[in-house]
């Protein structure tokens, strides 16, 4: 029930979505939405066959439906900067770049959240704390494309010829299956990068709700119990404390896909879906950034809703609440 | 006597060190991007919004010409000016010959001016969605919530694009005013829509309880119109949530600003920001690396001091508010 009543939502929220970035790109007063489709310039016949394949002659809901149509059905929604480009397959060539970025950066930042919200809880109140909770806060306000920058800085140009970055490739991207040594290299800075980010923030989340965790009875219970303090922080505080984290990165594996990578993308020369949206906001090619940004997005709201359903899953408080 | 509310939460800000520091900083920060034309005329001497790469400046006696020789081992090619630590090109020049240190100022402003009236639009946006739907209740806020939900939901870059690369392809016409693609209020309205639901769904929550209190169900006996209540009991009690929103609102604003004009679709040529800047400097990043490390640094250190002011006004505050619920 509680399954389908979050896909149900999730349907919901991705009709809005889907009507919202319509009415973004197609009904802002002010202007010809045939000529911003067309791009700057565009010929009278351009035009008019835009005007004719987008129906912008019919009715609202038909023009919409014409439009997810063209993206989700039949596919061939084109650029008409690159004359006859096709959108949606450059999207599905750019997704492996997006995911390995996504994906890595999100097991690094998992895994040094959890690193730093353990030692911070642990050592409270204490020198590490409090270096780490500055950290922290010093990486949520850092924009992440200027961090990119730095690290290009660091490792392409003024350190790389120092034992810790001679080995940092050129900028490029590697396919996985080509070259699964190079793929892990050529990532491993982005990767660092994004991560960076959140794993201050993570950690601080986890410290604050270790700290609670430990001021509750089932702590205390497992202390009268004789159990050893590593033991009562593995299965109890720390299990509880996951909850806030994995509700948290659902939300934030969202803003990554949307946001972060995109920037990160542009800054290390990753041809993903993010460097794809870049180029084409130079030449504002809005056919390419409207199917990206709606693809993009259903992409975050499904990810959410896995992560939802599978949080649901695993939470016996949540399984068991049916109803 | 005892003193209200907010003198206590006044007293504790004040104790509050890192908070203090954190204001001191913004405000001098503030006061430095505002003194921008000053600086250009007196210190810089040279126009920060027009190319001056014939030119050449003279520092300590010695003439030097705005591109140089790159200074690589065989000087090959040429590169602006790097840093003089002169008043003149301080910080050296863009890939346009311009003073990067007097552009760093005005870039402030703009993003400072953004940032801040942005987040104005979002609290006044959120507030008021907030407590209409949460006082409200029944269909206005099933239908505001579901709303809410849905840009909630609506990854918060990419929403801020696509409004972004529409209104700055042709502008924006509403009814008898347009608004050009230029204009500074394009960004500011973006960014001020954006981060409504972060601040909203707090805000409608705390509306929720706030309605169901004994004051306000005395008050509803009493007879009190709702038009009152809502100003002289609801309000005042969500404005401690608004001003422990206010520094943290307007730092992701700073970020998402320096975001939009670092892809372009920000502030437009020749004005700059300090996102602008970095996108400039990309190009000269192994060159003069300073260009885009400049405005970095200002963007951290402004972020970084809304986010500190915003946790000592919330502790000062004692408010649980939390901007990601």
């Amino acid at each position: 029930m509680l399954i389908l009543a979050r896909l149900a939502q999730m349907l919901f929220v991705l009709f809005g979505i889907s009507v919202l970035v319509f009415l973004i790109f197609f009904a802002t007063p002010g202007a010809d939405p045939a000529a911003r489709i067309a791009g700057r310039s565009a010929t009278p016949e351009v035009l008019a066959a835009v005007r004719h394949d987008f129906g912008f002659d019919r009715p609202m809901p038909v023009q919409y439906a014409l439009m997810m149509k063209r993206l989700f059905v039949t596919q061939d929604l084109t650029s008409f900067v690159n004359r006859g480009q096709r959108v949606v397959p450059e999207i599905v060539a750019g997704a492996p770049v997006t995911l390995s970025l996504v994906v890595g950066a999100a097991v690094l930042w998992v895994l040094g959240g959890l690193a730093i919200g353990i030692t911070a809880a642990l050592t409270r109140g204490g020198v590490t704390d409090r270096v780490l909770m500055v950290a922290g806060l010093v990486g949520v306000s850092m924009p992440v494309f200027w961090v990119g920058q730095m690290a290009n800085l660091l490792t392409q140009s003024r350190m790389h010829d120092s034992l810790l970055f001679s080995w940092v490739p050129p900028l490029g991207y590697t396919p996985l299956s080509e070259d699964p040594v190079l793929w892990f290299k050529t990532l491993l800075i982005p990767w660092a990068t994004l991560a960076l980010l959140y794993m201050g923030l993570y950690g601080r989340v986890l410290r604050a709700s270790l700290i609670e965790a430990y001021q509750e009875d089932f702590v205390r219970t497992a202390r009268a119990k004789g159990l050893s303090e590593t033991r009562i922080l593995m299965h109890h505080a720390l299990r509880t404390s996951l909850i806030t984290f994995v509700s948290l990165f659902g939300l934030d594996f969202g803003a990554l896909v949307g946001g972060g990578a995109l920037l990160t993308e542009v800054v290390f020369s990753l041809q993903g879906v993010g460097k794809l949206t870049f180029d084409a906001l130079q030449n504002l090619d809005l056919p390419v950034i409207m199917a990206c940004v709606m693809y993009a997005s259903f992409f975050v709201v499904a990810a959410n809703a896995a992560v939802d359903v599978a949080y649901a899953l695993l939470d016996p408080r949540v399984r068991l609440k049916r109803g | 006597m005892s003193d209200g509310p907010w003198a206590v939460a006044w007293r504790r800000l004040r104790r509050d060190r890192a908070a203090v520091v954190s204001a001191c900083v913004l405000l001098a920060i503030v006061l430095g991007c505002a003194l921008a034309p000053l600086y250009a005329r007196h210190v810089a001497g040279s126009d920060p919004f027009r190319p001056n790469l014939d030119g050449s400046v003279v520092i300590g006696g010695r003439t030097l010409d705005i591109l140089q020789a790159a200074d690589n081992p065989l000087h090959l090619g040429s590169a602006p000016i790097g840093a003089t630590w002169h008043g003149a090109y301080f910080l050296g020049a863009d890939g346009q010959g311009r003073d990067v240190a007097a552009r760093l100022l005005y870039g402030g402003r703009n993003s400072l001016l953004i940032a801040g009236a942005a987040t104005v639009v979002c609290l006044a946006l959120a507030a008021l969605v907030g407590i209409v739907a949460g006082y409200a209740g029944g269909w206005t806020d099933q239908i505001l919530s579901r709303l809410l939900d849905i840009l909630w939901a609506f990854p918060v870059y990419l929403l801020a694009i696509s409004l972004s690369v529409v209104l700055i392809s042709q502008g924006l016409q509403l009814g008898p005013f347009t608004i050009e693609a230029d204009s500074l209020l394009l960004p500011i309205a973006i960014i001020g829509i954006v981060y409504v639901p972060y601040a909203a769904r707090p805000v409608r929550g705390q509306v929720l309880a706030l309605a169901q209190s004994e004051f306000v169900l005395a008050a509803q006996c009493l007879g009190v119109g709702s038009r009152r209540i809502l100003l002289r009991d609801i309000l005042p009690n969500v404005a401690s949530t608004l001003i422990v929103f206010a520094p943290l609102i307007m730092a992701l604003n700073l970020l998402t600003e320096s975001a939009l004009s670092f892809l372009q679709i920000g502030v437009q040529p020749p004005a700059a920001s300090w996102g602008t800047i970095i996108a400039d400097g990309q190009t000269l990043i192994y060159v003069r690396p300073l260009v885009a490390v400049a405005p970095g640094v200002m963007i951290v250190a402004t972020v970084l001091a809304l986010n500190v002011l915003g946790d000592g006004l919330r502790d000062a505050l004692d408010t649980r508010a939390k901007l990601r619920v």
